[in-house]
């Protein structure tokens, strides 16, 4: 172990972070403006590797720019899914029971990718995905800076969204007080649809990337979803900062784990950082609300 | 759908002005005896059907109906929904394979006096974890358990002196016949279906169990009015993990072989959850209903879609038709209805 190979670790979690950190917005913005937990996020993640992965096969469309059709596609399917399944849950146990539904809809994407794809495994490849980039000593993948680099667009153009433009202002309204909003005249089920498909449009690219950095297969999305989830918990349900800082803060450790320790247990370490930081703060990071109120 | 509510708070009204037809002696007496029934039945049918390839589902489906139990003897009576119990079946599971390979036992029946141990075992991994789950509340409790679940699966993995890692750990073969095999273990899953079921209705009835219902409607006014939630929500938390390590010590007994992808599954947290929430959250005979109606199912779209993806496409449907069309459940569905059903009798 050496100073360089410290700091090569320190790059790659905050560069693999930043694309964590753009799945893991879309699943706390739905929680925040609509309490629900979205299981299905991590096979939709999944399921926007293998469009583009589709894409590219068979019409030759490079992943970034397929991101053009596979994004507002993912938008789509997201959008159907709220209308679909979560608007008519029953007001009662709303949130046990879009855990389950929503753990339901990954069942049946799952079975659908299986049915389609195979349970074998995939990974998206193109120029970038096997090159690096030679700087200061350290080898930088390029799919990992242009991952991060693509995170960091959509992440800004998420805020512009969310703070500068009237559906956003209807969004942020709706996260801090659903009633109010609905009282105020902001038609919830549109902000909700929208949330929704927010939410599922940034696993399109977040998909994409993951596809070019792993190999994938429809059973992925288990793992993906429990690292999202542990992402949203650590920042603090609904707090959308708060999951970019975990997401860099668990990858990070992730990875300095691995070099110091063993590679071996560095997953085991980014499932203990939650605990660890229950431990002393039950509210998460940046938990806005109170939590334990709740 | 949407008059779901209304009717449950008629139907609750009704309960409290002790109207409720459901609460006539008659009823409770026929209730009684369609308990009795059932487990006759249950008792008498490894008699019936021989075939191990039957047995073998319904030993299966036992198992469910007790974890299943276990499962709502914490979450639903007190609505915080665990999505890790196999941090505790697969406690169990491997307790049993460490136990038998360090005493150096033979197979044999024996080997189920271990289970409640198993069952001991687990319920005291549950202390620790239920202490640091429990320091939260609803959805971030949904999360945490699932991260513990990861942690476990992953020590699992690791921890190679106990778990051997990824190779597995192997337990004493039993020595009896093919056509007997399954027998033995339907009996140790039928007890302790039996004991799941036992323990979960006489939570139900204590004053122990209506603390935990308090807790679900409503925490801090259960913690205003002297309810100490910390100690009973624990105490249930750990109670329904004795009940799931027996469940996997069984299992792993059953299979002769552990693995970390068969003790800790994910799918098992999710499925024990659905049970309960078919057959109805919060009643004794729901996760029952749920365990006989699902695993069986589960099973035979295994078997007839051979093709990976068609069963968890149907098993998926299936799922959000119950949510979407039962959202409270088969029994206590099926209980507004017979009460409607007496009233217009009792007109």
């Amino acid at each position: 172990m050496n100073g360089s190979e410290l700091a090569k670790a320190v790059i790659d979690g905050v560069l693999t972070g930043g694309v964590y950190a753009l799945m893991a917005a879309g699943l706390t913005l739905i929680f925040g403006v609509m309490e629900i937990i979205n299981i299905a996020q991590g096979v939709m993640v999944i399921l926007g590797a293998y469009l583009s992965y589709t894409l590219q096969v068979h019409a030759g469309i490079d992943p970034f720019l397929g991101l053009f059709i596979t994004i507002p596609v993912m938008f789509l399917i997201g959008v159907a899914i709220e209308w679909g399944f979560i608007r008519r849950l029953a007001t009662r146990d709303r949130t046990a029971l879009s855990i389950l539904a929503t753990f339901a809809v990954a069942i049946v994407i799952e079975g659908l990718l299986t049915q389609f794809y195979s349970a074998d495994l995939r990974t998206i490849d193109a120029w970038y995905v096997d090159r690096s980039w030679h700087v200061l000593g350290f080898y930088l993948p390029y799919i990992y800076l242009f991952g991060f680099a693509l995170a960091v667009v959509l992440l800004g153009a998420l805020y512009l969204f969310v703070y500068r433009t009237r559906t956003g202002y209807s969004i942020r309204a709706s996260m801090q007080n659903r009633t109010g909003a609905e009282l105020i005249g902001i038609d919830i089920n549109r902000v909700s649809a929208i949330t929704f498909g927010i939410g599922s449009a940034a696993t399109a690219a977040g998909g994409m990337v993951y596809g070019a950095t792993n190999t994938f297969n429809p059973d992925s999305g288990y793992d993906l979803i429990s690292r999202l989830l542990v992402i949203v918990v650590l920042g603090g349900l609904g707090s959308i900062g708060g999951a970019l800082v975990a997401a860099v803060l668990a990858l990070v450790i992730e990875d300095v784990t691995a070099v110091l320790w063993s590679p071996v247990w560095s997953s085991t370490m980014f499932f203990a950082v939650l605990v660890l930081v229950l431990l002393f703060r039950p509210t998460g990071l940046f938990g806005q609300r109170a939590v334990r109120a709740q | 759908m949407a008059d779901a509510p209304a009717e449950r708070k008629l139907a609750d009204d009704e309960v409290r002005s002790g109207a409720d037809p459901l609460a006539a002696p008659a009823v409770r007496r026929a209730g009684r005896a369609v308990a009795v029934v059932a487990l006759l039945c249950a008792i008498g049918f490894p008699f019936v059907f021989t075939n191990p390839a039957t047995t073998s589902i319904a030993f299966f489906t036992l198992l469910y109906v007790g974890a299943a139990s276990a499962w709502n003897l914490f979450s639903g009576y007190s609505g915080y929904m665990a999505l890790g119990n196999a941090v505790f079946y697969g406690s169990g599971a491997y307790f049993i394979a460490n136990i038998t390979n360090h005493l150096n036992l033979t197979g044999g029946v024996g080997i189920f006096v271990w289970v409640p141990v198993a069952g001991l075992f687990a319920g005291l991994v549950a202390v620790p974890v239920g202490w640091l789950a429990l320091r939260t509340r609803r959805h971030t409790f949904v999360v945490v358990t699932i991260a513990i679940f990861f942690i476990f699966q992953l020590l699992a993995y690791n921890l190679q002196s106990i778990t051997n890692g990824s190779a597995g750990m192997e337990l004493p073969l039993p020595p009896w016949t093919a056509a007997t095999y399954n027998n033995y273990f339907y009996a140790a899953a039928l007890v302790v279906a039996v004991i799941a079921i036992a323990l979960s209705w006489a939570v139900r009835r204590s004053h122990f169990g209506l603390q935990l219902l308090a807790i679900r409607d409503d925490e801090d006014r259960a913690l205003g009015l002297g309810v100490r939630t910390a100690r009973v929500k624990l105490t249930a938390f750990v109670l329904g993990a004795f009940v799931t390590g027996m469940c996997g010590a069984v299992y792993a007994y059953y299979l002769g072989s552990v693995y970390p992808p068969f003790a800790f599954e994910a799918i098992f947290d999710l499925t024990v959850a659905l049970m309960a929430f078919l057959g109805g959250l919060g009643t004794v005979s729901g996760p029952v209903v749920g365990a006989l109606l699902l695993e069986p199912l589960q099973q035979w779209l295994t078997l007839q879609f051979t093709a990976a993806g068609l069963s968890l496409i149907l098993f998926g449907a299936l799922f959000l038709l119950v949510i979407g069309f039962l959202p409270q459940g088969i029994v206590p569905s099926l209980e507004v209805l017979l009460r409607r059903l007496l009233r217009r009798r009792a007109r």
